[in-house]
């Protein structure tokens, strides 16, 4: 079946879901970016959305609150993650679930900071929401936990920050300090020019925020607040040189256990599967029957968040 | 079709059982816990063999002995020592045997470690007294350095690392983890420590 789709949030991961969406059956209604919106019942062309952005800086002539109003059987909400209150993201899923929209979901903020909020909305809405793509990106992490079963699943750990791993395994692999490799991630673009919530941790915690909520209770509500976080900015080289003459190295690792939620550098052993390099991304699962399960992939990236986006669109149908 | 189907069934039922005999040998299910016990002889011929009587009567498990023959105890004694292996409750009486039979037991109860932990501690490790702080480490936690590295690449005042392998009793790494952060804390280092992956 074919939905309708108004994606909020024009940047590479709304661009993306813009331009795969045609691939996956499904028709774009509305486009917003900050300032603008673009509003077509009969669906947007992404080559002529995308150059009008490109030359004017907007995606249409529309307002934002345009894209909100549109027919639409679905709402994609890829704006920047924010903390807190979470805005303007959760006042978008809010629209929608109250018109009784689905809502799916690329913003970590509404899912990590105000999951009761939301999973409240959603029992009063004939809309559902869904957020694989909040979660390492590619990877189906949450649809894995859908099938699997919560309750069968005690623990989840792993790299969820590519950024975080991408400094760190360069690090270890050509003995070079923090700012060196970091400004090497820039120019690469794998790190942002603020690189404050990929290093320090926030954007791994939130994740892991959201994957020890899906986990747990409903009872035992988790937000960043109650994270235990600390990011790789004091590791210096020769941290990684002594666990190194040890077979070991140092990886950004979360954990959503029992205990909670906590990210920070750790020890594993250099050839532990939780120990991957570069941007990549992987979660090991701690199952109550089966041993650990691991899902290895990429974490960010447009095309690769935009389908974890457009696969959840595909279980709505 | 039936037989080969059967086959299946039976190889499964084989791996199920050596994985389940697999969870066993690993498990262990021992309480046993490995005791160093010193004590000073008289060098007598049939001196040692009195010695170690007790130990077994009493339900220990002898696993070394280290008899320093030709060193002497300051009171000219040979020093000899033992390790044993029993539930943690039966230790007692097998020291307490060994003192009722006149035996000179010089220590006991310094347990050997079962489990070592590696960890790193980061920061100005160097002008924050290195040696105070592995010292108020051991002092304040049940851990024994058993290994320090340290890097320095920056001299005194730059960030450093230092590798610690720290033996402790089993079960007792949350306890040591915790000492660590604290002094850790103080000194405002930082601490890597190792993922522990242990399913809850």
């Amino acid at each position: 079946m074919s939905l309708r789709l108004a994606v909020i949030g024009a940047g590479a991961v709304g661009r993306s879901v813009v331009e795969l969406a045609p691939e996956y059956g499904h028709t774009v209604t509305a486009l917003a970016d900050s300032r603008s919106a673009a509003v077509d019942p009969d669906g947007l062309d992404a080559a002529t959305v995308f150059d009008r952005k490109d030359a004017e800086g907007a995606v249409g002539a529309a307002d934002p609150e345009d894209a909100l109003a549109a027919e639409y059987d679905v709402l994609v909400e890829a704006t920047p993650t924010t903390l807190g209150d979470a805005e303007p993201g959760f006042s978008h899923v809010q629209a929608a679930l109250e018109h009784d929209r689905h809502a799916v979901l690329a913003n970590k903020g509404p899912v990590a900071e105000r999951y009761a909020d939301l999973m409240a909305l959603e029992a009063e809405s004939a809309g559902t929401v869904q957020f694989e793509a909040a979660v390492g990106g590619a990877i189906p992490i949450l649809s894995t936990i859908g099938d699997f079963g919560p309750e069968q699943i005690t623990a989840a750990r792993g790299v969820l920050n590519g950024t975080a791993n991408f400094v760190l395994s360069r690090m270890a692999a050509e003995g070079l300090g923090y700012e060196h490799v970091l400004a090497e991630a820039q120019d690469l673009g794998v790190a942002e020019a603020d690189p404050a919530f990929d290093v320090e941790g926030t954007d791994a915690a939130l994740k892991f925020v959201i994957l020890a909520n899906v986990l747990g209770d409903e009872d035992q509500i988790y937000s960043l607040a109650d994270a235990d976080v600390e990011g790789i900015r004091s590791i210096p080289a020769s941290a990684l040189d002594l666990a190194a003459e040890d077979g070991r190295t140092i990886r950004l690792i979360g954990e959503a256990t029992a205990d909670g939620v906590r990210v920070g550098p750790r020890l594993v052993p250099q050839h532990d599967a939780l120990a991957v390099t570069g941007t990549r991304n992987i979660v090991q699962f701690e199952t109550v029957n089966a041993g650990q399960l691991h899902l290895s992939g990429r974490g960010a990236g447009g095309p690769e968040t935009a389908t974890a986006i457009l696969s959840d669109v595909g279980r709505l149908e | 079709m039936v037989d080969a189907g059967d086959a299946e069934t039976e190889a499964a039922t084989t791996d199920d059982a050596e994985t389940e005999a697999d969870g066993e040998r690993t498990d262990g299910g021992e309480r046993s816990q490995t005791h160093t016990i010193r004590l000073e002889l008289v060098d007598k011929p049939g001196e040692l063999l009195s010695a170690l009587h007790p130990i077994a009567e009493n339900g220990g498990n002898l696993l070394s002995i280290f008899h320093e023959r030709g060193n002497l105890t300051p009171r000219g004694h040979i020093p000899v020592e033992v390790d044993v292996e029993c539930p943690p409750e039966r230790f007692e009486t097998i020291v307490d045997a060994l003192r009722a039979e006149g035996v000179n037991v010089i220590q006991a109860g310094a347990e050997r470690y079962g489990e070592e932990l590696t960890l790193l501690l980061v920061g100005d490790i160097v002008d924050t007294d290195l040696s105070d702080t592995l010292q108020r480490i051991e002092s304040s936690t049940d851990a024994a350095l058993a290994d320090l590295s340290l890097s320095a690449p920056e001299g005194r005042g730059g960030a450093s690392s230092a590798r610690l392998r720290l033996a402790t009793r089993t079960g007792r790494s949350d306890e040591v983890f915790e000492h660590v952060r604290q002094v850790a804390d103080e000194k405002d280092l930082n601490v890597v420590e190792p993922l522990v992956e242990v399913a809850e």
